[in-house]
């Protein structure tokens, strides 16, 4: 994408649905409808800070069908490098942002005859507006929701309220958890498991499924990756003759656009692969941090996802 | 537009189908040079000069009311050549408020859309067609969704489904062409749908393309050409219907191509779909006998050299093989060596 198709928005509504989420509303400034969605989609919202912009994806949880505003909800991070710090520190009711049109990289399968839905905290966000799309259809579905505690249970009220029995909360604190070998080894033929969260819970159901005899078209995921925070490096864009400077809490696309030079991207988390740039020369390491790469792609070392991933050492030299 | 339709003319019998001189300036000529082979020239379909086919997301020009009629004859005929499986319903809707949408801000001399909420009305003038009915339920339409609206939409309608990093073909309008089959193709990946075409695969061209479509993007359409040619302004050749068309192949002469050798061009449009994730590909057939292509002079000389140098392959895929000759050997006379200028529009 590039700036020019950013819709401007709104803060219309801010609240604070657990200790560490927030749930923003996002109207668009011209007072019109914005563009329908399906379930799974998240935006990239452009946040204009006073030295930096950041641009980071977030889920859309809000009803697909309704085109008055989006809602979101964000995680303030421990190890941010300012984007979930800005919108829970400097956004307020009225703060205007811009987002791009959703894009949709954790779909529900169309054809699958029942649906699970696995989310760890945050990771509830995708699930909520897809549940939207899947409510009063033929499809069965259950959703399993495993949070620390639950304070920590965001958006609990409004699944309860709706989906009833088919919403199980497990709660850390409590010490349950989600029976994984019993849930992925009874589910007939034809399921889809869908499963967002941290990492671990991410590996968890991919592992049991695929050792259930899950066939992998049937497991999806979604795992945006947070950029981490790593050492300042220099990288040289041959094709532009630029050499930028990547400051230690920002990312190799942020000083790539900061030159001026546009980059294609859809995600910035490292799933969708837009950003991929090859690398033509190499004094160091380079730090993979996506989920886009193969081991062995990440391992030759020719091509990087500037969105999440660095490089230490003497240099790098980019084709861009 | 600002050409008046031409309702009674036809695609088929006596093939009264003709472009006017405006219809003929704003051709959708495929060859920006003299020499033609397979790319993946695919752009951002954003509006394109004044008068021009892409000045507009979907194209609404002299031909709308003929064609829309030969669809509803082909239809009458063959019904299955609209299909829809189960699970593409919502893909349906949104193709629905895509083409209307399009329609009613581009044209509002010609159409109108009315929405309340769900409560939606509908105007086509030139078709004569009014209709209320409720966004999101198929029972108040009087055909399904995509039949409805691709019943008063020029141009070929095929909805792919997304999903296990591929993209199925699984509903469509097909009535205008070029020698494939719905009925046939329904269900199939992207790669197993275009199989039969020659060279691409191993140049990569469907890798490529099936990569960029899965990232096609929400309000970032993209657009291509594509080109084949047909006996007599023939908008339905479909495989099924063969031996009705396939013999006109044998017609052709030197003396007659210049009115039965019509040049197939295809502006082809892909929408990413918002409620679906599917996407939409529309393409939108446009014709021009020869004749009516020799009449700018600089077109009749890169098509006689494009034709000349064509590569064998293409020939044969594309059904030229019987008449290529003829149609050349008809252009020569116009085409004197002299250089042609840069691009595809009229010197």
């Amino acid at each position: 994408m590039s700036e020019s198709q950013t819709i401007a928005v709104q803060v219309a509504a801010i609240e604070q649905v657990t200790p560490l989420i927030k749930h923003f509303t996002l109207a668009p400034l011209d007072g019109g409808n914005l563009p329908a969605f399906s379930g799974g989609s998240h935006i990239i919202v452009v946040m204009r800070g006073a030295t930096r912009t950041f641009r980071n994806p977030y889920s859309l949880l809000s009803p697909p069908n309704r085109l008055e505003a989006y809602e979101i909800g964000v995680r303030r991070m421990e190890e941010s490098r300012g984007g979930s710090h800005f919108l829970h520190d400097a956004v307020r009711v009225g703060t205007r942002l811009e987002i791009a049109h959703p894009v949709n990289l954790f779909p529900l399968d169309k054809i699958a005859r029942k649906h699970v839905l696995i989310a760890g905290g945050i990771g509830i966000t995708p699930f909520l507006a897809q549940l939207e799309d899947l409510h009063g259809g033929a499809v069965p579905y259950e959703l399993h929701y495993s949070v620390r505690s639950p304070a920590h249970a965001a958006f609990l009220d409004r699944l309860r309220d709706r989906e009833g029995e088919r919403v199980r909360m497990y709660c850390d604190s409590a010490g349950e958890a989600i029976p994984f070998d019993a849930l992925l080894s009874t589910q007939p033929l034809g399921t889809h498991v869908y499963v967002c969260g941290p990492e671990g819970l991410i590996r968890r159901v991919i592992d049991t499924a695929k050792a259930s005899g899950w066939p992998g078209s049937h497991i999806h995921w979604e795992q945006f990756s947070v950029p981490p925070v790593g050492d300042a490096f220099d990288a040289f864009l041959a094709k532009s003759q630029r050499m930028v400077h990547v400051l230690p809490d920002q990312t190799l696309l942020e000083a790539i656009e900061a030159a001026g030079i546009d980059v294609p991207y859809l995600c910035r988390g490292g799933v969708c692969g837009f950003c991929h740039t090859r690398v033509t020369g190499l004094d160091g390491e380079l730090i993979h941090n996506d989920h886009y790469l193969s081991d062995a792609e990440k391992s030759a070392c020719k091509s990087i996802m500037p969105c999440v991933s660095r490089a230490r050492g003497k240099s790098l030299v980019l084709d861009l | 537009m600002n050409a008046a339709f031409k309702p009674d003319e036809t695609f088929r019998g006596d093939f009264s189908y003709q472009n006017s001189e405006q219809a003929i300036r704003r051709f959708p000529l495929p060859f920006p040079d003299d020499k033609y082979m397979y790319s993946v020239n695919i752009e951002p379909h954003l509006p394109g000069p004044q008068g021009s086919v892409t000045e507009f997301a979907i194209d609404i020009d002299e031909h709308y009311v003929a064609e829309c009629r030969e669809r509803a004859l082909v239809l009458d005929a063959e019904p299955l050549r609209f299909q829809a499986l189960p699970h593409m319903m919502s893909s349906q809707w949104d193709c629905l408020e895509l083409i209307m949408e399009s329609l009613s801000r581009d044209y509002p001399q010609h159409f109108s859309l009315t929405r309340h909420g769900n409560q939606w009305h509908w105007v086509n003038r030139p078709l004569q067609l009014t209709q209320r009915f409720t966004f999101g339920d198929p029972a108040t339409l009087p055909q399904q969704p995509l039949e409805y609206i691709t019943r008063q939409a020029p141009g070929d309608w095929v909805v792919m489904d997304q999903r296990e990093g591929d993209l199925w073909t699984e509903a469509g309008m097909v009535t205008t062409q070029a020698d494939w089959s719905l009925n046939f193709d329904l269900g199939m990946t992207f790669k197993e749908w275009h199989g039969p075409v020659p060279l691409a695969h191993e140049i990569g061209v469907f890798d490529r393309a099936l990569r960029f479509l899965l990232n096609l993007r929400l309000g970032a359409p993209v657009r291509r050409l594509n080109w084949t040619m047909t006996i007599h302004p023939r908008l339905d050749t479909a495989p099924e219907n063969y031996p009705f068309w396939g013999p006109d192949r044998a017609m052709v002469t030197a003396q007659n191509a210049g009115d039965l050798v019509h040049l197939r061009v295809e502006l082809q449009g892909l929408w990413r779909l918002p409620r679906s994730n599917a996407v939409v590909f529309g393409i939108r057939c446009y014709l021009i006998s020869l004749r009516e292509l020799a009449t700018i002079p600089k077109w009749a000389r890169r098509v006689h050299r494009v034709l000349k140098n064509l590569h064998p392959a293409l020939i044969d895929y594309k059904g030229l093989t019987r008449y290529r000759e003829a149609a050349v050997q008809w252009l020569a006379p116009f085409d004197d060596g002299a250089p042609t200028s840069p691009g595809t529009a009229p010197d």
